[in-house]
Parts: C-alpha cells; sequence; structure tokens
C-alpha cells in the first residue's frame, strides 16, 4: 500500500470510532527482507510483506491499545470493538496525556526506491563479493533489504505520513582462533560494497589471529564504533531517558558536567547519515535534540507521557507499544572529532583496540555497572603501535565513569552509521580513545 | 486454512523446490501492565498469515503475507523458491533433510481457564492490587504484568504432513524496585522473568502474587543497606532453582543447539564450544549432571505436539550423567551432523519468520537432596537466587551472571542477606563443581517467553525444569 492508502486505511479507524473516543491510528506496510549466510553458504533467506496496524483509545481517560496486521473491513471492526472494549473495562488513566495535537513533521525523505523494492539477488550479489573477498577463510553474516512507508492519524487532527529505507551488510571471516568484523549500513542497497567489507572483515580476522592472553586489569581503550554504539545504548536506555528519571532510576542530573567536553550526543532525524521517518509513534514530530554539549547532560528524551510526568513536551521518540520503557533516542550522532582511527590508535600509550562488544548487560542502571565481553578482534597497543592480538576479554565497568570527565582521552573523526541500540534505527557514531576500562577476566576463565 | 497452505506448498514445488512447507498462523495476545497500584498498559495483537520455506541446493527460501487469499499464498510459494534459487547463488553443499514420520493429526495443551475468557476487570484489579501492596511496602517502583497468547497453526509439508496444533500460553510476572542513594535494589517474584507455560490462568492464580508482594518490596528495601557480596575467587556456592534455570538457559541450552554448532549462527548469536567429534564422549558437568530437552512436559513453556517442522515431540538426552550425548536438533541440522533424526527443536516467532532451531524444555534432572540440606552440609559459603543479570561469551563457555538477593552461609546455617551477589565461570569447570542436588519435590519448570536468537530477531518460549544446585570453588563477587 501507498502512503495514501495507508492514511486511508487510519481514516476508516478513526471513522468507526466517532466523535466520543480520542484515538491514535498507525498503519505501516512495506518489505522486510534479510539473506544469512555462513559457512560460505546462503542458508536462511527471507521475505515478509509488513503489514501493521495499530490503535490506541482513550475513552473519557480510559485507555487501550490493540494491534493487527489485516485492514480489511471486518479486521478493523474487530480492531476498534477489541480496543474499545478494552478500555471500557479499565480504570481510568492518571497519565493519559492526551493526544498529539495537529503539527508539521520535518520533511525526511531517507528512501531509496530499488532498496525498498530490492530482489533476493541484489542481496545475494553482495555476499557473495564478501565470500569471494576472504580469501578462503569461513565467513558468516547477513545482508538485509528493508523499505517501510508509514501513515499517522489521530482524532485531533495530526496526519502525516512517512517511508524509510535501509540496508545493512554485516559480516565476519573467521580463521581457526580468530574472528574479524565489518559492517555497512546506508540507506540504500547500492552503497553497500560486498567486497569491500568482506575485506575489511578478513583484514581483521587475519590480524587477530593466533591471539595471546592478557592479564585483566584497567586498560586504555580505543573502542570502534559499534562498541560505542554498545556504551551509549545504556546510558539512554537508562539515563537520558524521561522514564528513567521521572522514576528515580536514572543517572542523569540536567545541567551538570557528568560525561567528558569532548561528548557532544544529539538525536536528529533530518541528518544526512539517518534513516527513519520524521515522527514518533504517538505522531510527534521529531525536532534535532542536543543530549549531551560538550559533557553537559542537557535534555531527555520523550514520549508524550514521561513528557507530561517532567512537564515539558515530548522530544519525538515514543516508541509503539513499549510505553513501560520509556523513550528511546532513534537517530543518534555522538559528534565526531578529528582525531583518525589509526591517530586513536597512535596515541594510546599501552592499551587496547576493540572492535565489538558482546551481551553487554547492565548490573545496575544508576551506576550504570555493565559486563560483558570483547568479540571479533581485540589487539595490544603499545607506544601507539599495534604489538598483536589477544584473546577475548570480559569486562565490568561503569558507562558513566568510562565517559566522565577527563576520562576521554579523544573522539575519532571516523563517524559510522551502526545499528542503533537494541535494533532502534541507525546510529551515527565515531571511535572513541577512553583512559581506562575495567578488565575483570579472560574469556578463557 | 489447510487449503490454503497446500496452495503455497504446491506453488513452491512447481517453481522448482525440491521441498517445501507452509504454516499458516494465527496468534492472539493480551498483555497488562501496572505500575505502583494503577494499570498503565493494556495491549491486545490479532495477527494471521502464512509463511511459506522452500528449498533448492543448499538453501532456503522463505516469504510471508499477512494475505490469506489462495492467490496470495500461491504468490508466497513461488517468491519462497525464487528465494531459495537466490540463496543457491552462494551455494554450499546441497542441504538433506533426516526423515520424520509423515503425520496427519491435531494437538492442543491442556488449560483449565482460558486466559483470554477471565474478565479484564478481574485481570486489571490483581495487578493493580499487588502493585499497590509493594508500593506502600517499600518498593519506589512496583511493576506488575501478565501476558497470554493463543496461537493456533496449520503445517502442511510436500512430504504429507497435516498436522493443526492449538497452544495457550499464560503466565505473570512482578517486581519491586528500592532507590537508594547511588543503587537501586530489585527483587521480582516468582523470578525475574515471572513464570510462564503452556496453561491458563490457572498459573497465575497458583503463583499466588498477592502472597509475595509484601514480602518481595520489604526484600528489596533491605537489600539497599545490606552488606555488598564479598569478592572471593573460590567459595561453595549454592544457586536457587530460579537461576539455575538461567544458568541452563545460557549454558547447557544455548551451547547444545546444533545450528550454533555448525556455525549457522556464528556471526551473531555464536557459535558453541563443543564439538561434533566428542558427542558422546565429553565431560560436560559432574555425574550428577542429567540434561534433557523435553517438549512433552504437560505445562511446561517449550512444550508442544510437533515442532514446525512436524516431528513430533519426544524427549532427547542432551546430558547424561555428566557426559555430552545429545544436541537441540532440527532436520536439515540433523542431516549435516549426520544424526539419524531431527531433536524436533525446530519454531518460528510467528507466520512470518524462517522456523530455526530453538531450545524446547531443556532442564536438569533432579537429585536427591533438598535446598536446607545443602545449606546444612556449607561450612562456609554463599546462596543466590533470582537472576539480575546475565551475560556469555559467544561460544557460551564464560559467563557472568548476577542475581537479586544473597545470603552467606555459615556453618551451615544462611546468615546476613547479601546484596549485589554476582559469580563467574567457565561452563564445563563450573558444571564439574556440581555436587548437590535439589529433589523431586524443588523441581520446578521455569518458563522463558523472551529468548532471543535469530535474524531477524525472533523471540522464542522456552522451558527449563530447574532445582536448587551446590557447585564448589566458584569465583563470587565481581566488581566494576
Amino acid at each position: 500500500m501507498n502512503a495514501d492508502q495507508l492514511l486511508d486505511a487510519c481514516d476508516r479507524i478513526l471513522a468507526r470510532l466517532g466523535t466520543d473516543a480520542e484515538a491514535e491510528v498507525t498503519v505501516a506496510s512495506g518489505t522486510d527482507a534479510l539473506t544469512r549466510f555462513a559457512t560460505g553458504f546462503i542458508h536462511q533467506n527471507m521475505s515478509d510483506a509488513v503489514s501493521r496496524v495499530h490503535l490506541r483509545v482513550a475513552l473519557d481517560g480510559h485507555v487501550a491499545e490493540a494491534s493487527g496486521n489485516q485492514t480489511d473491513d471486518d479486521a478493523l471492526d474487530r480492531l476498534v470493538r477489541t480496543a474499545t472494549e478494552a478500555a471500557r473495562l479499565r480504570p481510568p488513566d492518571a497519565a493519559w496525556p492526551g493526544l498529539t495535537p495537529p503539527a508539521p513533521a520535518p520533511t525526511v525523505e531517507h528512501w531509496d526506491e530499488a532498496t525498498a523494492s530490492a530482489d533476493p539477488d541484489g542481496r545475494a550479489e553482495r555476499i557473495g563479493a564478501f565470500v569471494g573477498s576472504a580469501g578462503g577463510l569461513e565467513t558468516a553474516g547477513f545482508c538485509s533489504t528493508e523499505g517501510i512507508t508509514v501513515a499517522f492519524a489521530n482524532s485531533a487532527g495530526q496526519r502525516l505520513t512517512g517511508r524509510s529505507s535501509m540496508a545493512t551488510l554485516d559480516g565476519i571471516a573467521r580463521t581457526p582462533t580468530s574472528d574479524g568484523s565489518a559492517t555497512a549500513v546506508s540507506v540504500s542497497l547500492a552503497d553497500l560494497d560486498g567486497t569491500s567489507v568482506g575485506t575489511d572483515a578478513t583484514r581483521r580476522a587475519l590480524g587477530a589471529a593466533d591471539p595471546t592472553d592478557l592479564e585483566p586489569g584497567r586498560y586504555e581503550v580505543v573502542l570502534s564504533p559499534s562498541c560505542v554504539a554498545d556504551v551509549l545504548t545504556f546510558l539512554c536506555i537508562y539515563g537520558f531517558n524521561g522514564r528513567a528519571v521521572d522514576e528515580g532510576r536514572s543517572f542523569v542530573k540536567l545541567g551538570a558536567a557528568q560525561l567528558d567536553h569532548a561528548i557532544t550526543l544529539v538525536d536528529d532525524v533530518a541528518h544526512p547519515m539517518s534513516v527513519g521517518v520524521g515522527f514518533d509513534a504517538e505522531g510527534t514530530p521529531k525536532r534535532r535534540l542536543e543530549i549531551v554539549r560538550e559533557g553537559v547532560s542537557a535534555s531527555l528524551v520523550h514520549d508524550r507521557r514521561t513528557a507530561k510526568a517532567l512537564g515539558t513536551e515530548s522530544t519525538g521518540h515514543a516508541l509503539e507499544g513499549a510505553g513501560a520503557w520509556g523513550a528511546m533516542p532513534s537517530n543518534l550522532i555522538l559528534e565526531a572529532g578529528s582525531a583518525s582511527a589509526d591517530d586513536l590508535v597512535g596515541s594510546m600509550q599501552r592499551g587496547l583496540l576493540v572492535t565489538d562488544l558482546w551481551y553487554t548487560r547492565i548490573l545496575d542502571p544508576r551506576t550504570q555497572v555493565v559486563t560483558g565481553l570483547t568479540r571479533n578482534g581485540v589487539w595490544l597497543v603499545e607506544n601507539g603501535e599495534i604489538t598483536g592480538p589477544v584473546s577475548n576479554l570480559r569486562f565490568t565497568q561503569s558507562f558513566i565513569d568510562a565517559l566522565a570527565p577527563g576520562a576521554v582521552r579523544a573522539v575519532g573523526s571516523d563517524l559510522t552509521l551502526v545499528t542503533g541500540g537494541f535494533g532502534l534505527g541507525a546510529w551515527a557514531v565515531p571511535s572513541l580513545h577512553l583512559a581506562s576500562w575495567n578488565f575483570t577476566g579472560g574469556a578463557k576463565g | 486454512m489447510f487449503d490454503v497452505a497446500e496452495a503455497a506448498v504446491g506453488a513452491a514445488i512447481a517453481a522448482g523446490a525440491r521441498y517445501a512447507d507452509a504454516r499458516v498462523m494465527d496468534r492472539r495476545t493480551e498483555s497488562m501492565g501496572a505500575r505502583n497500584g494503577e494499570v498503565e498498559e493494556l495491549m491486545q495483537d490479532a495477527s494471521v498469515g502464512i509463511g511459506v520455506r522452500a528449498l533448492i541446493g543448499s538453501g532456503w527460501g522463505f516469504a510471508s503475507t499477512a494475505d490469506l487469499t489462495p492467490e496470495a499464498a500461491r504468490r508466497a510459494g513461488e517468491q519462497a523458491a525464487a528465494i531459495a534459487r537466490a540463496s543457491a547463488s552462494v551455494p554450499g553443499k546441497d542441504l538433506q533433510l533426516t526423515p520424520v514420520e509423515v503425520r496427519q493429526d491435531s494437538w492442543s495443551n491442556a488449560v483449565t481457564e482460558d486466559p483470554f475468557t477471565v474478565p479484564l476487570g478481574d485481570k486489571a484489579k490483581l495487578l493493580a492490587t499487588v502493585t499497590q501492596t509493594m508500593h506502600q511496602s517499600g518498593a519506589d517502583i512496583a511493576l506488575a504484568g501478565y501476558d497470554a497468547w493463543d496461537t493456533r497453526k496449520w503445517l502442511v509439508s510436500s512430504e504429507g504432513h497435516r498436522i493443526d496444533q492449538h497452544i495457550v500460553e499464560c503466565g505473570a510476572h512482578m517486581d519491586a524496585t528500592a532507590i537508594g542513594d547511588g543503587e537501586t535494589q530489585r527483587r521480582s517474584y516468582p523470578g525475574i522473568r515471572g513464570q510462564y507455560g503452556t496453561r491458563g490462568w490457572e498459573l497465575v492464580r497458583e503463583i499466588d502474587l498477592e502472597g509475595n508482594a509484601a514480602r518481595i518490596a520489604e526484600e528489596a528495601r533491605e537489600l539497599l543497606t545490606a552488606p555488598e557480596c564479598p569478592s572471593i575467587d573460590a567459595t561453595d556456592l549454592i544457586i536457587g532453582s530460579e537461576q539455575m534455570a538461567l544458568q541452563i538457559h545460557e549454558s547447557v541450552g544455548h551451547a547444545v543447539e546444533l545450528d550454533r554448532i555448525l556455525g549457522w549462527e556464528a556471526a551473531f548469536a555464536g557459535t558453541s564450544w563443543l564439538d561434533l567429534k566428542q558427542l558422546g564422549s565429553l565431560r560436560f558437568g559432574s555425574e550428577l549432571m542429567n540434561i534433557t530437552a523435553d517438549a512433552t512436559l504437560p505445562g511446561s513453556l517449550g512444550s508442544f505436539g510437533y515442532d514446525d517442522e512436524g516431528t513430533p515431540a519426544h524427549p532427547v538426552d542432551i546430558v547424561k550423567d555428566g557426559i555430552w550425548v545429545g544436541a537441540l536438533s532440527g532436520r536439515d541440522s540433523a542431516a549435516l551432523a549426520g544424526l539419524e533424526s531431527s531433536g524436533g527443536a525446530v519454531r518460528g516467532d510467528g507466520y512470518n519468520r524462517l522456523p530455526m532451531v530453538r531450545m524446547t524444555n531443556v532442564g536438569l534432572l533432579p537429585g536427591d537432596s533438598s535446598l536446607e540440606d545443602m545449606i546444612a552440609a556449607t561450612d562456609d559459603g554463599i546462596l543466590m537466587d533470582t537472576n539480575r543479570s546475565w551475560s556469555i561469551d559467544d561460544k557460551r563457555l564464560n559467563f557472568q551472571f548476577g542475581c537479586e538477593i544473597g545470603w552467606e552461609i555459615k556453618g551451615g546455617k544462611r546468615g546476613r542477606m547479601l546484596r549485589n551477589p554476582t559469580y563467574t565461570g567457565i561452563g564445563p569447570r563450573f558444571w564439574g563443581s556440581l555436587d548437590m542436588l535439589g529433589n523431586e519435590s524443588e523441581w520446578t519448570f521455569w518458563g522463558t517467553p523472551n529468548c532471543g536468537k535469530g535474524q531477524p530477531m525472533q523471540v522464542g518460549h522456552t522451558g527449563h525444569p530447574a532445582v536448587p544446585c551446590r557447585f564448589r570453588g566458584v569465583r563470587v563477587g565481581v566488581r566494576g
């Protein structure tokens, strides 16, 4: 369905509700396709014709949601009946923030038609190039394409449509003793070069081969963009999230210099590297938001509920059906510095260059102590030179401490688009050189 | 619905697939959440569609649509074959499928009280009451919720399967968070993920949320001032059954997934430290360790009649007397690994996800001790329970788990409460130190409703029968 048809489906739902209900509707349609390869061949390959309908109604403050994947008249009747009957049975929601008033969304067009309609051959071609560039090493990974058109309408008169495409090629090359990874993300599949990504992964795998064990302890680190995205995920979910602050679970104190001066974090759907549409699940237009300005905590991200609770405006970061979690940035950008990734490594006295973090889990949201492991290549750097690969290590590290004032030695210039935290959108982040990272064990125990 | 699935399978075969199957799935879900005495969320979803799987050469093609007209089903079948053909452009060895008895059958799980017919008002009242009780008993944030799933699926394969299943799943959770100066403490009940099963609302009534709400709130508050779990390189560690379920899930269940062992998940979920050449001879743990994968356990969350390839549910020995003897497998992975038959462990999360190897009920068989026996037999150690954090490497070897609560054990008695307990270890070394095992009266079928795996991500429902256990010489109290 095109945008007009989706908006028509929204209108058909709103018409069924009459004038007594406050209601908001999102209808989405498109294609989500993903091709996986492992041990050098494509083993799983899927395409889903996406169809999604989401309705939230409020009847005199009694709120309920319902969703489905059908848009015929009978299905829409059932959807409306389900939501309204549920709302009538619920107690009033004292925190109901009301609907988003009519307002235009920023004009963004992160869309490539060829990507949205890509066939499996286009993905297989890039995988073939990745595999072919690995020089006989074992390979694994995926290539995905998606194109989603979404329409939003509410009974307050807000009506918006948007569309977004995204393509990802992500893979590893493997030696008997090491893995090396590489990723490319773009609005357009045409931007993804399988040979280039495969060559990078292969170079890292070969460079990480035959690692030696390193004594755990505190080391300087250069974290690659994918690691940095991992760190920011926790800072956002448990920190710069209006809900976490409202509940007293967050470390964030607005106006305080809580992070290093080198850290400036914004959310900006209009950034040229961004993907996604210009409004959130509640129909709130997105706008550029400074979350951290030169180390000072500047803003929280909000949906309408957390904004009401804290007496402010929604920032346009509501997620569908995720009210209990609060809001999350969808287009996070950590502003780049001037040092190349090689410069960051060159400035380390004795530290570790880390490709990926893995299975990161929070131990305490307030202190942001997180444990996890390294993955896909770790190298010891001494006097600015890589001296050799080391085995994976477990860390137990406070992410606030890792980025605290004075803890960031340098920010890389290598602004890179990576998949956002917990699979939300895509974030543009550079490498970071940090003064200290607490490795608490070797992967072998 | 069989007719729609047959149209899709026929189209895939006509388009060149040497094997095809199709699943029509009609799933209804309902979830509600409450906070501090107020119901905050009520979400109901109904989705129906068909997913078609086609095999050409070495690769699968899978296509799905929400359109259940015969024409759309045929198009999905043709598309699945076209996708499989594209897969074959980056080829491996031709995939084979282990033989399975072709059946036409129906299956459904036993449900005493359909969770969807319990009045929403009653369910809301329960959640509001328990969160209010927790809030009044010291919790700054008191949360509770339930989830229910009603899934009907119809499987047709090009080999002749026609199987329909109706599976109802249900469960609930609650947790109390106390916020102190600089840190938070949480207590959950019955576990961090609540408790879930292939059962009806009777499960929620049995776990008695009301009777435990005040206790966990008080414990969360008490934890804020409890002494920190000491850092000890090697101590005796007793683990309650809820945390054991997580221990089994992460360090055994995922490690024995055959797709991981074969490298099919290498880039994302990871591989396994296990080598197929050692199947049948490798010592995984002490002789007390007996693990099965059994999808026939009544009421457990990983139970079903048939997996999504039509393989009948059956118990599979995974670890026997401490020796690794089995894997979680499907028809393709079993054939590639040289196994005689599928372990019947292939499921997809909804009509629009490719079925893949998933845990069924992977659990520990009980022994002959009790938790109190273990405490009494421990001169100096620590007891931990209720999972709080979990992290394990991509080979499922090196883990570090945190629990919500711990207690000192001194002279065979439970002593002071400890906060922030964590422990770490290496799978076979840790399991090798197992020396006491809870008995059948403490055997609990824990349900995990949120096991993530696959790309695109799929959420699996798995079961984990577990008992309290004691391990020797474990490192505890890892600090940030």
